[in-house]
């Protein structure tokens, strides 16, 4: 069964205050290690997401929410605890992610399905559903710089959805699409879900939260403060931002 | 944890490179031939009218033989260095395999190199060194450089993100292995000839020559020592990128 689960995992950074380091530097920290100047991004976070469960992460700017997803995604490692992912998973991080602006939005379908795990034949089978479920039309044979973020979004989020993944992970950049491919796109979601296919996502609208995802995490300066039904934890949320703004006004 | 059709994100990647230098060209691929046919025209005008070396025949051949091979190797190297941090996005958004990129940058200049391999090969007819069986050496040896440089690629791409003048000190290397390969010259000191095979790039050169210029198989040392440094080259690269993999994402 397709899952993921996190134990204890911490992500730290180094700071990079001090600007680049020249070579004596490296040269000192390599003689004479120092405990260096960390940040950490996420501390000692524990969870499982069970396949066909929506899974929301809510909190604020510089939580960590990010870096959970890119932990999520395998393109970091976590410094502490271990990470079990099985299943496929796709992930739409950022606008435009892997694809590259002179290339057309067909190059860039492939190169994008290639870079998801599909051999070439699978690509060619999926290559008409995605054209037509991003309604982009004879713009595939443009370059993708021509593309306003509406279109990249709809070319990005076509190809995810598409390549049949376990896990669609996603962090905010649904905001861009017009209201008719949104629905479009929840439609999409709630027919993986049907599959028993999972969703992760970052999102600041509670609305998009509540529509598709019935688990939120609650991250906090790095730390999984809640874990539970989305309703409860959204309460809990909005009650303590309103508290701050409240507070710090 | 990436499980995937590597050939096709490989084959993608090197179009990738492939199209994104040359779309806005109008003379495209072209240029990989105006290049060394440049080098070569100055290079000879200078060794055969300025400063005339009668000791090498066919000396556009001999010059070309070396230029194709450096060229090759130099670009490679460059453009495997800073694969890492030119696709910057890639790494820290797919989860695709980053060893694949250092690769891709490698074979997509061996489209170059290809192209130029043709160049050289139609002189050498053109010239009136015929085929013979010897070239049956030339995939082989041609071979072990790019597994040279996909090893040099690797150790220095992972290198190159933590430490940004990788693509600098790379440069320089270069220049100075502009004068260290026989790109242009003939004699070395006996005594340090059997060291100086050691340079895969040299060892290329030299074993291309035989082949092309001289009709005859390449000896066997000069094989040897080429393929010895160029698997050792791969080894150490793998080994490299492995321990620096871990936080690529850190510092992009």
């Amino acid at each position: 069964m397709p899952s993921i689960e996190f134990l204890g995992v911490s992500k730290s950074f180094v700071r990079h205050s001090r600007g680049r380091q020249l070579l004596r530097a490296h040269l000192t920290a390599l003689l004479r290690p120092a405990p260096k100047d960390r940040f950490y991004a996420l501390r000692n976070i524990s969870f499982k997401i069970s396949h066909g469960e929506n899974v929301a992460i809510v909190g604020a700017n510089g939580a960590g929410k990010s870096t959970l997803l890119s932990l999520l995604a395998g393109l970091a490692a976590p410094d502490e605890g271990s990470i079990h992912v099985s299943g496929r998973i796709a992930a739409l991080l950022e606008l435009g992610s892997g694809f590259h602006p002179d290339l057309t939005g067909r190059e860039n379908l492939f190169l994008n399905a290639s870079l998801l795990g599909l051999s070439k034949k699978r690509a060619e089978q999926i290559f008409d559903k995605v054209v037509e479920f991003s309604e982009i039309g004879d713009f595939i044979d443009e370059p993708l710089r021509t593309y306003s973020s509406g279109m990249m979004l709809r070319l990005g989020f076509s190809v995810a959805v598409n390549v049949d993944p376990d896990f669609l992970i996603v962090d905010e950049i649904l905001a861009v699409g017009d209201q008719s491919f949104q629905a479009k796109c929840f439609g999409k979601i709630a027919e993986l879900k049907r599959n028993g296919k999972s969703l992760v996502c970052v999102s600041h609208s509670p609305a998009v939260v509540q529509r598709l995802c019935e688990r939120a995490l609650w991250l906090d300066h790095g730390e999984l403060l809640v874990d539970g039904k989305t309703e409860d934890v959204l309460k809990m949320y909005e009650g303590q931002s309103t508290l701050r703004t409240r507070v710090s006004s | 944890m990436w499980s995937g059709n590597y050939s096709f994100v490989l084959s993608n990647l090197v179009m990738k490179d492939f199209k994104v230098r040359y779309r806005n060209m109008s003379l495209g691929v072209l240029w990989s031939m105006l290049n060394p046919l440049v080098m070569m025209g100055v290079l000879t005008f200078i060794f055969t009218k300025v400063f005339p070396n009668p000791s090498i025949p066919n000396f556009p051949l001999y010059v070309l033989c070396g230029l194709v091979a450096f060229n090759f190797f130099s670009i490679a190297w460059v453009t495997a260095t800073t694969s890492l941090v030119d696709n910057a996005n890639l790494v820290k958004r797919v989860a695709v395999p980053r060893q694949l990129l250092p690769i891709a940058a490698v074979f997509s200049n061996c489209i170059h190199l290809i192209v130029q391999i043709v160049l050289l090969l139609t002189l050498v007819v053109a010239f009136g060194r015929g085929v013979n069986i010897h070239w049956l050496w030339l995939p082989v040896i041609w071979s072990l450089e790019v597994v040279f440089v996909c090893g040099l690629g690797l150790m220095f791409s992972a290198m190159d993100v933590y430490v940004r003048d990788m693509r600098y000190v790379v440069e320089s290397c270069n220049t100075i292995l502009f004068w260290l390969v026989p790109i242009f010259y003939f004699v070395v000191p006996e005594r340090f000839y059997g060291l100086y095979q050691y340079n895969p790039v040299t060892a290329l050169v030299i074993a291309s020559r035989y082949i092309l210029l001289d009709g005859k198989a390449p000896p066997n040392t000069l094989l040897y020592k080429l393929m010895l440094v160029s698997f050792l080259m791969l080894v150490l690269g793998v080994l490299v990128f492995g321990k620096l993999k871990k936080r690529l994402y850190d510092h992009l």
